[in-house]
């Protein structure tokens, strides 16, 4: 199964992702799995691993939570942007527990697609991750929630 | 295929056209934000109001429409907004560390010092000192 499909979870979004731009047809389909698996040996040159999933049930929760996550902080940069300056914006550093590159990928999006904080730099020597935030009230809660809301789901979602 | 937008019904009309408002009016809010905010750390933010549920709005406007004229659903647009998500990271990236880079070789007190810098402070003042 692995030398066939050496990498699924990318096969399955590539071979989706030619379906929503081709049409649904079941000749389309044929084309959607050949091209897939095709993309994907060619992808194998490049030596990556493919990231192995632990639980799956983790991945719609993540996602629910960082959709609301990023709805609740575009109101609140808005509100900033309208109605006073930015309150004293500050780097914070952020130690990490994961090491896993797929985890470090998803947080690094989860992080620069909410309003509010940007990763900037990661320290791969200490496992530590240097963002801004917008509103640095309080250190701590920046660092509670990236470890506890984000990084606890995708140390389950993730060996 | 054939697209009638009047076949559009009215409360799809409507539902769209609140998401094209919420939309644009984020994507408006960032670019004031890009313009007026102080720094340029600060001014990264901004435009992640755009990026992020500005551009999911439009793209959610985009395919009420589409499918409500064609008669099935039309999910292609949803592909913009993952991959406008999926690469912000690289660009932020390599603007916030050229940024972080200039500044700390300025001296710059708005940016914490390279970590490296604390535990390894000779290597890196030498190799500071051999750089044009």
């Amino acid at each position: 199964m692995r030398a066939l499909l050496p990498y699924p979870l990318l096969a399955l979004g590539l071979a989706v992702m030619w379906l929503l731009l081709s049409g649904f047809s079941r000749g389309q389909a044929v084309l959607a799995v050949l091209a897939a698996i095709a993309a994907t040996h060619a992808f194998s040159a490049l030596g990556e691993v493919s990231p192995r999933i632990r639980r799956w049930l983790a991945i719609p929760e993540l996602f629910g939570i960082v959709l609301w996550d990023i709805l609740v902080s575009n109101i609140a940069v808005a509100r900033i942007i309208l109605f006073d300056r930015p309150r004293r914006p500050g780097f914070v550093t952020v130690p990490l527990r994961t090491r896993n590159p797929s985890a470090l990928a998803i947080l690094a999006i989860i992080i620069t697609a909410t309003p509010g904080t940007a990763w900037f730099d990661y320290s791969a020597a200490r496992n530590e991750v240097l963002i801004h935030v917008l509103a640095l009230d309080d250190e701590e809660h920046w660092k509670r929630l990236i470890a506890d809301r984000y990084e606890r789901l995708l140390l389950e979602i993730f060996r | 295929m054939m697209m009638d937008f009047a076949n559009v019904p009215l409360w799809a009309a409507i539902v769209a056209a609140a998401f094209f408002v919420i939309g644009a009016g984020l994507t408006l809010l960032g670019t004031i934000g890009l313009a007026t905010f102080p720094s340029f750390y600060a001014r990264i933010h901004a435009p992640t109001l755009g990026s992020s549920w500005g551009a999911g709005g439009m793209v959610m406007g985009s395919m009420i429409v589409f499918s409500a004229a064609s008669g099935r659903p039309v999910l292609h647009d949803i592909l913009i907004g993952i991959f406008a998500t999926v690469t912000t990271p690289v660009t932020l990236m390599m603007l916030g560390r050229a940024s972080l880079y200039r500044d700390r070789s300025e001296g710059n007190p708005e940016v914490p010092p390279a970590p490296e810098a604390a535990a390894n402070e000779p290597a890196l003042a030498g190799e500071g000192g051999d750089a044009p």
